[in-house]
């Protein structure tokens, strides 16, 4: 026993100490180090794979096909956080120094282990791109100099879609005395929008009422019949996971109209709807890229990353295009851009972590840009500055035909009145409790 | 919509939900009742179960994760399939971890039931990949359109097949125990170990026993759980929905997991209809626990758990 | 031979009632304390703060606290998780609400306010045993995690409903927050573990800890000879969440910097810090902190050995690692179901008789 345990010991102990030194690597030329913060075990696995693979894919491919951003290879460094706020803490140190650039950005995906890393990532000078997620007052980049959540916000999303409400029903003065719902998951996240509703509510006199549901989520009918009770005119839903499928069936079983149901676009994905089966058709959600293969940029990854064997998961080949793969694959899209737009502000091709944060802070997508990219029409064209970290908050609406998500609508301006001032509002009280001085933005 | 109508539909609900509280705390009884392990793992094992039963639905290559047609059985050989696993599972549960473990004290055997519960997280994922799968035993969907159009009540038909699941199981499992002499020699097995052993009972077939039986349970759990939000890992925290069950009915009662499932399914409904509007939601999870934490301060051995001798 | 007790007499009681009565056990201590704090501030990086000093000492804490009510008093909990997360929001409201109380009293009083909690959710194991207590303690766990997502006065009516930790000071240190020193935290961090580890020790050899003991053995029994269980019962749970609340506080204050109700403290800590206690050893102090060893580092070491060591992917490394987990916890069980406490404790007597053993 005692010999085991000791050859068991010394094992760990090994790995330990090599651990440490992996990052000093033997490659000669320079490579930028882009840690993958995957989730692809545990509850949320589901959501993160796909993720996972679009966001690898996207730098292999740039390395495949092009030999990396202006003939500086991408290193990605995959890292399992599987949804947990400790290992990702431990993620991001372990990946942090990685390399001679060390981790130039990261992209958490979790709305927790942001939270970790935005004092961590400002004091070792890393660039955090929390896509569409995390802390929303982040947006206000005279606070949060280090952090950008471009290219909305949830705010910004809650106050889409209620615009999108009232287009549906013929004018915004039309939503007084209508009942908006919102389903939440029961947590940080899940209430997020709330304050928004509240104020919207109350400008526009909508009635608003919030059901929250427990984690996981599995079971829901107490409040599916609540809402069978009081048949609000529409509901909005913050799930995650399988609260997602679970809200979908239950809402199509007291014949809910899906049509009047909109998710978040944590909500709207293939895996949220396939096991609804036909009865989530009609459904919708948020939505800021497009879904589906059929762009120039997906053929490439398809030519240069699957056919060459490169896939970091072949078997994902046929699901290559689906809205998770996709919202993984625009995010390394924007965050190779920011590496470009750093290589020439600063004139350098060994970009580190300080460089990409001016990258991301002059980013400029235009849809000039993403033609060149291969992806036109795929999302919406995002500029990014030194006061607005979340660029241009535009918000559309997908929805469920059956067999894929479309997008239906048009990009919905939010209504930077309600959410400036609660944005406002939230960053100058973290400014205050953490003794941050607003920068100045010319 | 009346309010006495809501009402009970509401309470239908609840019970319905109960059922499917029972279906899992079913596994936890049954186990308990033979060999005292408090297995944390029975969660777990549904997942396991409704993993490998969708991997033979669809044909997916273990390990591969891709899925083959040519390989994709049909159902009942799926099942039967899937029934042969959890009784290899038993098997090797019996030899790699209960044996050695015998006469261990209560606290050591449920954790090692959750390091079993890791094991088998792993390897179900490993073996049929982390994607959520639609479970498709053509079991109906939806709600009951008759109930909706002639009482306007809502009751979903998957629960309604639940709740007769659960019912024929509970048949099966008390002729079982009663009458046949397998049962009477669980039931004995049960009462006292060491006085089983000397009448010549084998312990260890016993155990394999009650744990393929409840491998099968959990398969069931599994089914009906699954059609609801499809097969995913989540379907392994519904153990936590179980708890309050088996400390309400009793860890070594099987009408106590039917009876506390339903007073569950029932209270946690009401409560947060009626009171979680009030104090903000979700209350369901606690409130549960809370329920049967008072039913416990008066009956410290559940409803119809075996009253707790205590001698010096 | 190096570790002989032949020899060595002892004169008078307070040496024979001494914690450490064998010289070798203290000169070993004294040597670990030395290089605790004497070398390692000066060789650590983050990431050995941050990965796996700071987790480790933490969890050892929780895992000393929970040691005094399940091992020693024998009382299961699954209610851990809950209790770290009072320690951790009194905490917040305490920094938050008095900027200049020193960090010391905010720990000690975050310890205080969940020893009240403790105290209140003990209440019932006076009449429920066993695992129908452990269950009932999942009542703490929900319903506390669900009170600090609901009631905002906890995490100060902030939109995001997650608390961050503001900078403070110790003795001119800056122990929190970004800009805090590695090593500052690190230290305090370990002072607080070792005093509180050594108090624990204390507590279980003086009366109190018998009483416990005797509670756990036979309650029926302890009471017959004049042992109250109300208080002392009442007595473990209170000191094992002072405990669990001084390592929330520390978890979220100096470990984390920012935690959030379910997803931080969520039942899966309880599950963790009791399998600590159980890998580590019911009823030991030392059980805490190789429990705590066991369970921070060995994961650690089982990715490095099957991503770094072996080039598996990192999803199915992770898989791999649940896998060879789980079974080490049931080989555990099975060949030392005493703990690791109780490894050491046979290794003790093997070296005693070193290198002849017959």
């Amino acid at each position: 026993m005692l010999k085991t345990l000791v050859k068991a010991s010394a094992a760990a102990a090994l790995a330990l100490a090599l651990a440490p030194a992996l990052g000093a690597g033997t490659a000669s030329a320079y490579e930028i180090t882009v840690p993958s913060m995957d989730y692809r075990t545990g509850p949320y696995a589901p959501n993160g794979i796909p993720f996972a693979n679009g966001w690898t894919d996207w730098w292999t491919l740039l390395n495949e096909r092009d030999g990396g951003i202006n003939g500086v290879k991408i290193k990605v460094v995959p890292c399992e956080t599987a949804y947990n706020t400790k290992k990702g803490v431990e993620c991001y140190e372990k990946t942090k120094n990685v390399g001679e650039s060390g981790a130039v950005l990261y992209q958490p995906l979790s709305t927790g282990i942001t939270y970790q890393l935005i004092p961590k990532v400002s004091k070792d000078k890393i660039p955090l791109h929390s896509m569409g997620y995390g802390r929303t007052s982040a947006a206000n980049g005279r606070i949060f100099k280090w952090i950008f959540n471009f290219p909305a916000t949830y705010w910004s999303q809650a106050s889409a879609l209620v615009k999108y409400i009232g287009e549906r029903e013929g004018g915004m003065d039309k939503l007084k005395g209508k009942k908006i719902y919102l389903v939440y998951h029961n947590s940080a996240y899940g209430k997020e929008p709330i304050r928004t509703l509240q104020a919207l509510a109350k400008k526009h006199g909508f009635i608003y009422r919030g059901l929250p549901v427990d984690h996981p989520g599995q079971e829901q009918k107490a409040t599916w019949l609540q809402i069978r009770r009081e048949r609000p005119d529409w509901i909005l839903m913050w799930g995650w996971g399988v609260m997602n499928q679970v809200a979908i069936k239950e809402a199509a079983s007291i014949r809910f109209p899906m049509d009047h149901f909109i998710g978040v676009w944590w909500s709207g994905s293939e895996n949220d709807v396939k096991p609804a089966g036909a009865a989530a058709k009609g459904y919708l959600s948020g939505a800021f890229h497009a879904a589906g293969a059929n762009f120039k940029a997906h053929k490439d990854i398809l030519k240069y990353v699957y056919d060459r064997g490169k896939a970091v998961d072949p078997a994902f080949r046929n699901r290559v295009g689906e809205v998770l793969y996709n919202r993984g694959l625009v995010a390394a899209m924007w965050a190779s851009e920011a590496i470009r737009t750093a290589m020439k502000i600063h004139n350098t091709k060994k970009v580190r972590g300080v460089h990409v944060r001016d990258g991301f802070e002059n980013l400029n997508v235009d849809e000039a840009r993403l033609k060149e990219l291969g992806l036109e029409g795929f999302t919406i064209p995002v500029k990014v500055t030194c006061a607005n970290h979340e660029g241009p908050g535009l918000v559309a609406v997908q929805q469920w035909d059956g067999k894929q998500w479309k997008i239906v609508s048009k990009f919905y301006e939010p209504d930077r009145e309600v959410v400036g001032a609660l944005i406002k509002e939230d960053s100058e009280k973290y400014a205050k409790e953490n003794n941050i001085k607003p920068r100045d933005c010319k | 919509m009346t309010e006495f109508s809501f009402f009970i539909e509401a309470v239908l609900s609840g019970l319905m939900a109960g059922v499917m509280y029972s279906l899992v705390a079913l596994g936890f009884v049954l186990i308990f009742k033979a060999s005292g392990v408090f297995n944390f793992a029975q969660g777990v094992m549904a997942l396991f179960a409704g993993l490998t039963l969708v991997g033979l639905l669809q044909g997916t290559i273990p390990f591969i994760h891709t899925n083959n047609p040519a390989f994709a059985l049909p159902p009942w050989a799926a099942i039967l399939v899937t029934v042969a696993v959890m009784v290899v599972l038993a098997i090797l549960i019996e030899r790699l971890m209960l044996r050695p473990l015998v006469n261990q004290e209560e606290i050591i055997l449920f954790m090692a039931t959750l390091g079993l519960a890791y094991v088998l997280e792993g390897a179900g994922d490993i073996l049929w990949g982390s994607d959520v799968k639609v479970l498709d035993l053509g079991l109906p969907q939806g709600a009951s359109d008759w109930m909706l159009d002639t009482f306007n009540i809502y009751v979903e038909k998957i629960e309604v097949v639940a709740a007769v699941t659960a019912g024929i199981l509970v048949t099966v499992l008390a002729i079982f125990f009663q009458k046949t002499r397998i049962g009477r020699a669980l039931r004995a097995v049960a009462d006292d170990h060491q006085a089983a052993l000397s009448v010549g009972i084998s312990l260890s077939t016993i155990w394999i026993i009650v744990w393929s039986v409840a491998g099968i349970v959990a398969l069931v759990a599994g089914i009906m759980w699954g059609a609801k939000s499809g097969i995913q890992f989540s379907l392994s925290l519904i153990a936590l929905k179980a708890l309050p069950v088996l400390i309400l009915g009793g860890f070594t009662s099987i009408p106590g997991a039917i009876v506390g499932g339903l007073i569950i399914g029932v209270g946690e409904k009401l409560a947060e209809i009626y009171a979680g509007p009030y104090v903000g939601g979700a209350i369901e999870n606690w409130f549960a626990y809370m329920l049967a934490l008072v039913f416990l301060l008066f009956r410290p051995q559940g409803l119809f758990g075996e009253k707790i001798i205590e001698r010096v | 031979m190096l570790y002989r007790e032949a020899g060595q007499f002892k004169t008078s009681y307070a040496a024979d009632q001494a914690i450490f009565p064998i010289p070798q056990d203290r000169y070993m201590l004294a040597g670990i304390l030395a290089i605790a704090f004497g070398v390692v501030p000066f060789v650590l990086n983050d990431y050995w703060v941050n990965a796996i000093l700071l987790p480790f000492l933490i969890y050892a804490l929780a895992a000393i606290g929970l040691n005094i009510l399940t091992g020693y008093c024998g009382q299961v909990s699954l209610g851990t998780g809950a209790f770290l997360a009072v320690g951790a929001y009194s905490s917040y409201k305490l920094m938050t609400g008095f900027p200049e109380m020193n960090m010391l009293v905010v720990f000690a009083l975050a310890g205080l306010i969940t020893a009240a909690v403790g105290l209140l959710f003990g209440l019932p194991s006076l009449r429920i045993k066993g695992f129908y207590l452990a269950v009932a303690t999942l009542a703490a766990q929900f319903f506390i995690i669900w009170l600090f997502y609901k009631v905002p006065w906890f995490f100060n009516y902030n939109a995001t409903g997650q608390i961050t930790v503001p900078p403070r000071d110790l003795f001119g240190f800056r122990l929190t927050g970004p800009e805090a020193v590695p090593a500052v935290r690190y230290l305090v961090t370990l002072s607080i573990v070792a005093v509180l580890a050594l108090a624990a020790k204390n507590m279980a050899r003086g009366h109190v800890g018998r009483a416990w003991m005797a509670i756990r053995d036979m309650d029926i029994a302890a009471e017959l000879i004049g042992i109250r269980p109300l208080r002392t019962k009442l007595l473990a749970f209170a000191v094992s969440s002072f405990y669990i609340g001084v390592a929330g506080a520390m978890m979220f204050a100096i470990y984390l910097g920012a935690a959030e109700s379910g997803e931080t403290f969520g039942i899966q800590q309880s599950f963790d810090v009791l399998f600590m206690i159980i890998i580590g050893g019911l009823g030991t102090v030392l059980g805490g902190f190789l429990g705590a060893a066991f369970l921070v580092l060995l994961p650690i070491g089982l990715e490095a050995v099957l991503v770094e060591g072996l080039g598996l992917s990192t999803n199915f490394a992770e898989h791999v690692k649940l896998i060879l987990l789980g079974s080490l916890i049931i080989f555990f069980l099975i060949v030392e179901p005493h703990g690791l406490a109780r490894l050491w404790q046979i290794t003790k007597e093997k070296l005693r008789l070193w290198p002849f053993p017959h």
